[in-house]
């Protein structure tokens, strides 16, 4: 339960903090603190290859791409005049409005799950762990969404290319 | 033992965060970020999920959510990056070509 509150409470504090940074580069390094977190609760969850997916494709892959793209457009700031001024969490009007909505939402979302019913949700059982359990599901089970998600990949990397080609 | 309840909670909660930070930032590339949050909110109560039935699904669908995140990553930042050529700037509120 110590190991479960530490990786949640960095995991919410790094995310808190990725939405509270002005400067981009720090928001993404942070959001890598978060899923670094995520991957132990994973770890915890008898997820093993998950946790480490997480590292390797979201830690090292995507986020490298977020970091790559902030420094390439070296626009670290958020520049408009109002924006110079005030920090995020301190505008008003619509942003404000924003935020209140956010807030309801946690609110709603974590009454709706402590309110008791009763069970107390303990986890039974065995955990499905073993990587080759997963891939044998992968490749029978879930063949036919295993192969679009290779036209998906497809897809993204044409349309990243075309996209982001000059005098396109 | 943290039950199933914890960590769908924690999930609402990391959700509720990224939900904010798409609601009030005003840097396309913090939006972003913050629905890769969103994203790994709900990863995090489909293994949660998976965990409790006892089965191998909840991680698959994990898998293919990470499929279809770095997907929108590439495409999403390819985006930015043509915006901020044409505009550049990365505040949303600039990008108003489309509206009537």
């Amino acid at each position: 339960m110590t190991l479960f509150y530490l990786f949640g409470a960095v995991a919410v504090i790094a995310s808190l903090l990725v939405i509270s940074q002005r400067n981009p580069i720090y928001s993404v390094l942070l959001l890598i603190a978060s899923f670094g977190a995520l991957s132990g609760l994973y770890v915890m969850l008898e997820a093993p290859f998950v946790a480490v997916i997480q590292i390797i494709v979201y830690a090292g892959a995507i986020m490298v791409l977020f970091l790559f793209v902030v420094m390439l457009l070296n626009a670290p700031h958020e520049e408009t005049e109002q924006d110079e001024r005030l920090h995020a969490f301190r505008r008003q009007g619509s942003l404000r409005f924003g935020a209140v909505l956010a807030i309801a939402l946690a609110a709603e979302l974590t009454w709706a799950l402590t309110r008791g019913t009763g069970e107390t949700g303990a986890f039974q059982g065995e955990a499905v762990s073993s990587v080759q359990a997963i891939g044998k599901a992968l490749f029978t089970d879930y063949a036919f969404p295993f192969e679009v998600t290779s036209v998906l990949i497809l897809v993204a990397m044409v349309g990243a290319v075309v996209l982001a080609k000059r005098d396109a | 033992m943290p039950t199933l309840n914890d960590y769908l909670i924690l999930s609402a909660i990391l959700f509720a965060i990224g939900t904010a930070g798409v609601l009030i930032r005003r840097n396309i590339i913090t939006i972003l970020l913050s629905v890769e949050i969103m994203l790994n909110a709900v990863n995090l109560s489909f293994v949660a999920f998976g965990r409790a039935l006892g089965t191998a699904d909840g991680q698959i669908i994990v898998f293919f959510v990470m499929t279809v995140a770095a997907a929108e990553a590439a495409v999403g930042l390819a985006i930015v990056i043509a915006l901020f050529r044409h505009r550049e700037s990365l505040n949303p509120a600039t990008f108003t070509s489309l509206k009537w």
